[in-house]
């Protein structure tokens, strides 16, 4: 017990002499940044995509394209989940404390593919500040030290039971940590204990949401989504990081006669059982104080019937201002999707040049296969482009560059041969503006899609159809010119054994002139971020997230999880 | 700019491998191919069935079911009119299972107020039930199956056979080469009886080839390689895995595995289901159906 409880305080008193020792440190050097925006910062990692901007791109250039050759383990740390860490027991190694909580009794055992049985696999954003590492997985929050991976405190939440896929990640406000549950709260831990400081519900459990999307937090704005798989309509919420009462809901359709949208959807009933969950983290513009973020399907998901029309805001970019929750702008990246393309991926906000001239963009690769630029003031669309390789679902691009599908490409009873689930999916994108390219991992997947449904009144969320003839052709790592939207190189992987690895577990690009991925999930590999040639790997098995970047002391950690484990490189010294 | 282009599958046909292949068709892939994973976002009905509830994610406390029978009877005489039998909508009123106001009640809390009050400006009017007849209600309502896909229902496999057989026959010696690898001399001149129609068209696409994310099935047949090092030596077997940067060969002579970098050695893989592959960028739906009726006929 005594153990438990001196590391924390250790590392108190460690903290306390950190910025006397931080400032004796070597500068790091530090590449100028062209697209200069949401005073990203230089050495931490304290959201979701290091800064809000979507980027993922640090400006650290101590691991760069010369030296990466050399770089080497610096720690390991095993995460491990449950209501005990240490399991227990006289010869029980001695364990970081673990904090309990959650409104179930006892933790309900999800089924599935990603239980909430499942081994414990980190894949969202892990959190770097202050030499601390918050680290979580479903259920599970962990503060490591982030210069030995040595485990300082765990929280273990009781889940009523939700969709397990992936919890991904944290936000940080101060000492102030925000998790989402799968079961629908948002819990707020003190970030130098894990000790619980509130948890609030955010969505309704009974109607079948769950919650794993990252917390952003805004000013005084915790940032909030759910996913559903049912007919309930799409919602974000802001609640307040101190009190945790909620400060505003925005629905992503429309939930009243004479709202915007409401004449997409042929009643109010089909709108408001329209889906569109917000259920991946987007990005901020702190110059006009929008949050831009992606919506998922329309519901019922295949089936076109009994939602006829564009079936607004589902399947957009929304821009949405943070004080009051109203929506600026929107654009439509697949109008009445019919199968499940799912727009929810991150959006990217680039400053950069655009046909001549200088412009706020945001840029997002869509599970249909597309790539967009927006102005993200305005919402005006600049630009479509297909990183696809096919699109037989489409029919015609239209005027304001939406892909328009096919119907003849919709599930039939027949079975209609179709790209099964997407190109692109969560797992985040990174832009570099040292290269201006805008890199993405994608997957050539093809089946069958059979309707199924036999009654009139049509199918209720992803039912009315079966599958059958799934296969892949392969994954790809993209390097998109946002100018052009062209394909400038790409990469092939062969699937591993690893699941995550075709879809891609997120990327990272730096300043030193790098791109972080994994291949098939085995490996973590450095690319030259300009070629595209690999330059480093390290073989770790199973890489389940994006690979991170911080520095301490004058040494530039790259951090990746597989898993239960967290690996962390440098170069030594 | 393909990285791997050089160790690119090959697209050559293999004649020996493919002659053993022929004679099991399609490797015997009656039943769905198993998919090992399906990392697709927030759901993923299963293989090759409809969706089927996975209800087990969001348990609800279990229903009394002498209330859930008496809620069913309440309800097909008060309700089934406009909600329909199944409550999942009718004529005059909406789906029930959906509704928030179902779906968050407990005990009949907040079903009681819209059956008591009625929602007069949407035609429905109110009923005179006790608390306890609500009750008896929610719990008939709560006792239906939701799971996240909605309530499946069994495909039709008459309903594929929609194609011309005989334009699919004219395919399988034509245009769609078929007849390069496959014989209906050999097991598919039974194939028909042997496959339902539904297995027969998800094989013509994957040939069981991998998952849906790409990973090989362990029932395919298995790639070869042939590893040709620096030094000149050759080494050939089955491929057990590859990567950017190692590949691991079964042979008789045991299981060696290769770096990639460093000496760097030349590959030659071939797919034995490549063709399939191929395809499949370029298949139109038409071609399939009229194949699959062609070779559902082969009994």
């Amino acid at each position: 017990m005594s153990t438990r409880q001196f590391r924390p305080r250790s590392l108190l008193f460690l903290a306390l002499c950190l910025p006397a020792l931080a400032s004796a440190q070597i500068q790091l050097a530090v590449a100028p940044d062209a697209g200069a925006q949401n005073s990203a910062t230089t050495d931490s990692w304290p959201t979701y995509s290091g800064d809000n901007s979507g980027r993922r791109f640090s400006k650290l250039t101590q691991i760069n394209r010369s030296n990466v050759k050399a770089l080497t383990l610096a720690w390991t740390s095993r995460l491990v989940g449950g209501p005990a860490s240490n399991g227990g027991g006289l010869l029980a190694p001695s364990g970081p404390p673990t904090i309990v909580g959650g409104e179930a009794a006892e933790a309900v055992v999800t089924g599935g593919l990603f239980s909430s049985a499942a081994p414990i696999s980190v894949r969202g954003a892990i959190l770097e500040s202050n030499g601390v590492l918050y680290a979580s997985a479903p259920d599970n929050a962990w503060a490591v030290d982030a210069r030995t991976g040595v485990v300082i405190w765990h929280y273990y939440w009781k889940t009523k039971g939700g969709t397990h896929t992936a919890n991904k990640g944290m936000g940080l406000y101060g000492d102030w940590l925000f998790m989402e549950t799968a079961d629908d709260y948002l819990v707020s831990l003190d970030a130098r204990t894990g000790k619980e400081r509130w948890h609030k519900e955010t969505a309704s459990f009974s109607e079948q949401f769950f919650s794993e999307a990252a917390p952003m937090v805004i000013g005084r704005h915790v940032l909030v989504g759910a996913g559903n798989d049912t007919d309930e309509a799409g919602a974000l919420r802001s609640f307040d990081p101190d009190s945790g009462e909620l400060q505003w809901t925005m629905h992503s359709v429309p939930m009243n006669e004479g709202d915007l949208g409401r004449s997409s959807w042929p009643s109010l009933d089909a709108a408001r059982h329209g889906g569109g969950n917000v259920w991946v983290t987007g990005a901020y513009d702190p110059e006009t104080h929008l949050y831009i973020v992606g919506t998922g399907n329309p519901s019922p998901a295949y089936v076109p019937g009994g939602r006829d029309g564009d079936n607004l805001f589902t399947c957009s970019l929304l821009g949405v201002d943070v004080e009051t929750g109203r929506m600026a702008w929107y654009y439509q990246t697949s109008p009445h999707d019919t199968h499940d393309w799912d727009s929810a991926q991150t959006p990217v906000l680039v400053d950069g040049e655009f046909a001549g001239r200088p412009r706020k963009l945001v840029l997002q690769a869509t599970r249909n296969g597309y790539f967009f630029v927006l102005d993200r003031i305005t919402g005006e669309h600049l630009l479509t482009s297909s990183f696809a390789k096919w699109n037989k679902w489409v029919k015609e691009i239209n005027t304001t560059g939406q892909p328009v599908r096919d119907p003849t490409k919709d599930a039939s009873a027949d079975g209609t041969l179709v790209s099964l689930d997407g190109w692109t999916n969560w797992p985040p994108p990174t832009f570099s503006p040292q290269t201006g390219l805008f890199y993405i991992r994608d997957l050539e997947s093809y089946g069958l899609l059979y309707y199924t449904e036999k009654d009139p009144r049509g199918a209720m969320g992803l039912g009315g159809v079966a599958r059958g003839g799934q296969v892949a052709l392969g994954s790809n790592l993209e390097a998109i010119d946002y100018k052009t939207g062209k394909v400038v190189w790409e990469r092939s992987f062969e699937p591993g054994e690893g699941i995550l690895g075709a879809l891609g577990t997120g990327l990272l690009s730096t300043g030193g002139g790098l791109l972080f991925a994994a291949d098939s999930g085995e490996n973590l590999v450095a690319f030259d971020a300009q070629s595209g040639a690999p330059l480093w790997h390290s073989r770790l098995h199973g890489v389940s997230n994006a690979a991170e970047t911080y520095a301490l002391d004058g040494q530039q950690y790259v951090i990746v999880a597989a898993g239960d484990m967290i690996y962390a490189f440098y170069l030594y010294k | 700019m393909l990285w791997r282009a050089a160790a690119r599958v090959s697209g050559a046909m293999a004649i020996s491998v493919l002659a053993l292949v022929a004679t099991p068709p399609v490797n015997a892939a009656g039943a769905a191919p198993p998919t090992t994973a399906d990392a697709r976002s927030e759901a993923a009905p299963a293989a090759n069935l409809p969706a089927t509830p996975a209800s087990d994610d969001f348990p609800r406390p279990p229903s009394d079911p002498a209330a859930t029978a008496r809620g069913k009877q309440i309800f097909s005489v008060n309700c089934a009119f406009c909600h329909g039998s199944d409550a999942r909508g009718g004529e005059g009123g909406p789906n029930l299972l959906r509704s928030p106001f179902v779906l968050n009640d407990q005990q009949g809390n907040l079903i009681a107020t819209v059956v008591r009050t009625g929602r007069v400006e949407k035609g429905m009017p109110k009923f005179d039930l006790s608390l306890d007849s609500i009750a008896d209600i929610a719990a008939y309502l709560h006792s239906i199956p939701l799971g996240r896909g909605g309530a499946g229902q069994p495909l039709d496999p008459k309903a594929i056979l929609v194609g011309d057989a005989a334009a699919g026959r004219t395919y399988f010696f034509g245009q769609g080469h078929c007849a390069r690898c496959h014989s209906l001399r050999g097991q598919f001149a039974h194939i028909g009886s042997m496959f339902d129609p539904k297995a027969l068209q998800d094989n013509i696409v994957s040939a069981g080839a991998t998952t849906l994310l790409g990973a090989p099935l362990p029932t395919a047949p298995p790639r070869t390689v042939t590893v040709t090092l620096a030094s000149g030596e050759v080494f050939s077997g089955t491929l057990d895995s590859i990567d950017e940067f190692s590949l691991t060969v079964n042979s008789a002579a045991g299981r060696r595995t290769f770096l990639r970098d460093g000496d760097n050695p030349r590959l030659e893989i071939k797919n034995p289901l490549q063709a399939h592959l191929d395809m499949l960028r370029n298949w139109n739906d038409r071609d399939l159906h009229n194949l699959t009726a062609f070779l559902a006929g082969q009994k």
